[in-house]
């Protein structure tokens, strides 16, 4: 049952020798990245202490940071990064493992390699050894660049752990939704879902912690969520290392379920059956087939930002009281919001509408990576061989992306403002909606992005279109944390979207935006119609 | 009448490859035109430069009177494209799948459409991750057939389709043939080529190796004789043409030149023959042939 299991490590190995490599860098860098802004911008206890002070009575702060462990150099590269590096660690694992599982279901190769002398569950073992083992090596290296800056051991090994327990508990949850579902897309929304909720649910018992002189302690919500046990074990802060045993249980479980899982139902095969469908179309034109590849995706992310816009809103009236002139609260708040000034709640929506627009913009970006998919190995040549032009299709796609992005941003801004206003706030829906869509064009920016890569360079559109999200927000949302110099802050649209409603709507960077988007889209689809197709 | 497709010098490199080193093909406007050759000779690649999908490096492509490449949208409306390797989104049904295809092609014949998904007994109510290759291949047959366009594209179209199935195939290229459409296929099934095509071209490593039609092939080559007569025939293997000759005792085997075929046959009237059978090369020993292998001798 379990033969040929090394080889397929092996083989994922050879798979994976650039992606994992990438993920580990990226998480180092940021890591190195945190300490040295932590350094440069608090040097002292006294000023650590004032910041955390003002961020621990901001339950916004507290729903994206995480409670505040101590004023130490490392306790504040904690409450600066590791809630970030855990939903980076989670996603490294949860992608592995769709990869090595339900992706070589979905195209055949599991069945090739399962007609060799390789066992039933050969391919679930090698996909979880992979994604452990690359857990494993990231927080190795996570611990060993927090030595490198001189942080104290045990709380850079707890903070290393974590985040390799987190990745590895994620690579259990992302092995049974390998199980439950036929599609390789739909095992990776699932457990990448997860991993949101997990952040949110944690999110939630952080905001809702109880303010004590000595600092902010978790309430239970955070105590249900693996992403809130690896910031409970509280690296650099009297370390509880006993949480840590709670994801290797839950990795345990979920091993056991999914080979339970695995063990019974048929390869290529998930647990709800196929149902007959209709027998005639009702598709018309290439944005009907572009609107039904994608409808599920846009529902999924509007009915989130939904959820998470609601659950944001209903915060305003909280963060109106908290936020009495409290200098530390106002300053996080306000690089946030990319300075920003205006009132105190007016700037926690327009920082929250910031992190909607990267949303929104991500949606895009997997949306628009449909068409690579499409091309390479999928129906696209054959969509292409009929009389539908490649601009049009790109188009089609576009229009997609662009549509589902507004609808995600509207819902968001009409949720919050919603909440806002049934927990006694002012800001007003329509208010809220217009902060919503005012992110629209930065979206629209990293939309045009990609097609200009998949136009320009199919074969590396998928790194690139990612590799140009992460910058973005990398530059736009937290530059001023990293002390980029402007000059680098302004190459991300991020940094160009009105803060909507801390600051009137200007029409000026919108048009701009909306001109820069046109212009790579325009030019992506003009290297598209010249370039060979590259199955 | 004009040739529905004609390519000269066709080139086509990917990187340090050269997929097409100066193919040629010419295909009559309401003919069947076999496409032969071994897996990568480039098949693949010159269908997809006839579709604009590839844009060739040089020579002249052209396709129902126009360039594949440049006006690839408005010739595409007169042609049906069938993919050697189906692939479909997995969550439609193959019935949508099929209709999606006609819409974007820009129509359907629906009588036409049922007569064909009951002809080929397709279940157009699956999804299409759930179909075997030989019913995604039926998909897009159906979508292709039901048509009405003026040209056909197949890319070993039969590969995973059952005997029955083959039939069904062959009896709707002669049902589009007879309505004076053009079909260019593709194929590695030598009985499919033979029993279909009007004429045919073989190609090797990028390059037209021989084209005409089946005629006219095998009028370059062998015909095929086995002989029983009373006693030993002697004497063969002097004569000018004949090739693998084997003598077991009344039974004799030869192939020899269509040009020397009067002379042996003259000469086998001196024997006393009880049976003889002679067959034309088929087109497996043609294709054998030009590939340096010898056909089961």
């Amino acid at each position: 049952m379990t033969a040929g299991a090394w080889r397929l490590v092996r083989l994922a190995l050879r798979r994976d020798r650039v992606r994992l490599p990438i993920w580990i860098l990226v998480a180092m860098a940021v890591t190195a990245a945190g300490v040295a802004a932590v350094v440069d911008e608090f040097p002292d206890e006294a000023s650590r202490a004032e910041a955390l002070q003002g961020a621990a009575t901001s339950p916004a702060v507290l729903l994206m940071r995480g409670v505040p462990v101590g004023t130490s150099l490392g306790a504040v590269v904690n409450f600066r990064n590791l809630a970030s590096l855990l939903v980076l660690a989670a996603l490294l694992s949860t992608f592995a493992v769709v990869r090595h599982t339900r992706q070589n279901e979905e195209t055949g190769r599991a069945e090739l390699v399962g007609a060799g002398s390789v066992g039933r569950y050969a391919g679930l073992i090698a996909a979880l050894v992979v994604a452990c083992g690359a857990s494993l090596v990231l927080g190795l290296a996570i611990t060993l660049t927090l030595l490198g800056s001189g942080l104290p051991a045990a709380g850079s090994l707890a903070f290393g752990t974590a985040c390799a327990l987190t990745g590895m508990a994620f690579a259990g949850i992302a092995a049974v939704s390998a199980q439950l579902f036929t599609g390789a897309r739909a095992a990776n929304a699932c457990a990448a879902a997860l991993v949101g909720v997990a952040y949110l649910v944690r999110g939630i018992g952080d905001a809702l912690g109880e303010v004590t002189p000595d600092g902010v302690t978790t309430a239970w919500p955070s105590w249900l969520s693996p992403i809130g046990w690896g910031m409970l074990a509280r690296p650099y802060g009297e370390e509880r290392w006993w949480v840590l045993v709670l994801p290797v249980l839950l990795l345990a479980a979920c091993v056991a379920g999914a080979f339970a899982l695995a063990g019974r139902r048929d390869l290529g095969g998930g647990l709800i059956p196929d149902r007959p469908g209709p027998a005639t179309g009702s598709l018309h034109g290439p944005l009907g087939l572009a609107w039904r590849l994608n409808r599920g995706l846009v529902y999924g992310w509007v009915i989130g930002a939904a959820v998470a816009g609601a659950g944001i809103g209903s915060l305003g009236a909280t963060v109106r009281d908290a936020m009495t002139a409290n200098a530390g609260a106002v300053k996080v708040i306000n690089q946030l919001a990319g300075g920003a000034g205006g009132q105190l709640v007016d700037v926690f929506f327009a920082a929250m509408m910031n992190v909607f627009g990267v949303l929104a913009a991500s949606f895009a970006v997997q949306a628009l990576l449909r068409l690579r998919a499409e091309e390479a190995g999928g129906p696209g040549e054959a969509v292409l061989a009929t009389a539908v032009g490649r601009s049009r299709w790109v188009a089609a796609h576009l229009a997609c992306a662009a549509g589902g992005a507004a609808a995600v941003l509207l819902a968001a801004g009409v949720a919050m403002g919603l909440a806002d206003a049934a927990a006694g706030g002012e800001e007003g829906v329509l208010t809220m909606a217009g902060a919503g869509l005012a992110q629209l064009p930065a979206a629209l920016t990293l939309a045009g992005f990609v097609v200009l890569v998949f136009g320009a360079l199919p074969r590396f559109a998928v790194a690139l279109a990612w590799a140009g999200l992460v910058a973005t927000i990398v530059w736009g949302m937290f530059g001023d944390m990293l002390g980029l110099p402007d000059a680098v802050r302004d190459l991300s649209p991020f940094s160009h979207v009105p803060a909507v409603p801390a600051v009137a709507a200007t029409p000026g960077p919108i048009l701009a935006l909306v001109g820069v988007a046109a212009a790579l889209a325009v030019g992506g689809m003009a290297l598209f119609r010249h370039r060979d197709l590259a199955p | 009448m004009n040739d529905a497709i004609s390519v000269t010098g066709l080139i086509k490199t990917f990187g340090s490859t050269k997929a097409l080193n100066g193919l040629t093909l010419s295909v009559r406007t309401g003919e069947v035109h076999g496409f032969l050759g071994p897996n990568g000779a480039g098949k693949t690649t010159t269908i997809r430069v006839l579709l604009g999908l590839l844009r060739a490096d040089s020579g002249t492509v052209s396709l129902l009177g126009g360039d594949p490449w440049r006006d690839a949208v408005r010739l595409h409306r007169r042609l049906a494209y069938v993919p050697g390797d189906v692939n479909l989104w997995p969550n439609l049904t193959g019935g949508e799948a099929i209709d999606l295809f006609g819409d974007l092609r820009g129509g359907l014949d629906l009588a036409r459409r049922a007569e064909l998904v009951d002809r080929f007994q397709l279940d157009p109510t699956k999804r299409c991750r759930t179909y075997s290759k030989g019913n995604r291949q039926k998909v897009a047959l159906v979508a292709a057939f039901a048509s009405d366009v003026e040209l056909f594209v197949l890319d070993e179209p039969t590969s995973g389709l059952d005997p029955l199935m083959e039939a069904a195939f062959q009896q709707t290229v002669r049902e589009v043939r007879g309505q004076g459409a053009t079909v260019l296929l593709s194929s590695h099934i030598f009985a499919e080529v033979e029993a279909l095509c009007d004429r045919v071209s073989i190609i090797r490593e990028g390059a037209t190796v021989e084209s005409g039609t089946l005629a006219e092939l095998r009028h370059l080559t062998r015909t095929s004789v086995a002989v029983e007569a009373n006693g030993p025939i002697t004497g063969l293997a002097g004569l000018p043409g004949v090739h693998d000759l084997v003598a077991d005792g009344s039974r004799t085997r030869f192939d020899v030149d269509a040009a020397e075929l009067p002379s042996v046959l003259r000469h086998l009237g001196k024997f006393e023959v009880r049976a003889m059978t002679s067959h034309p090369p088929t087109l497996e020993e043609l294709f054998m042939r030009h590939y340096g292998q010898k056909a089961a001798s």
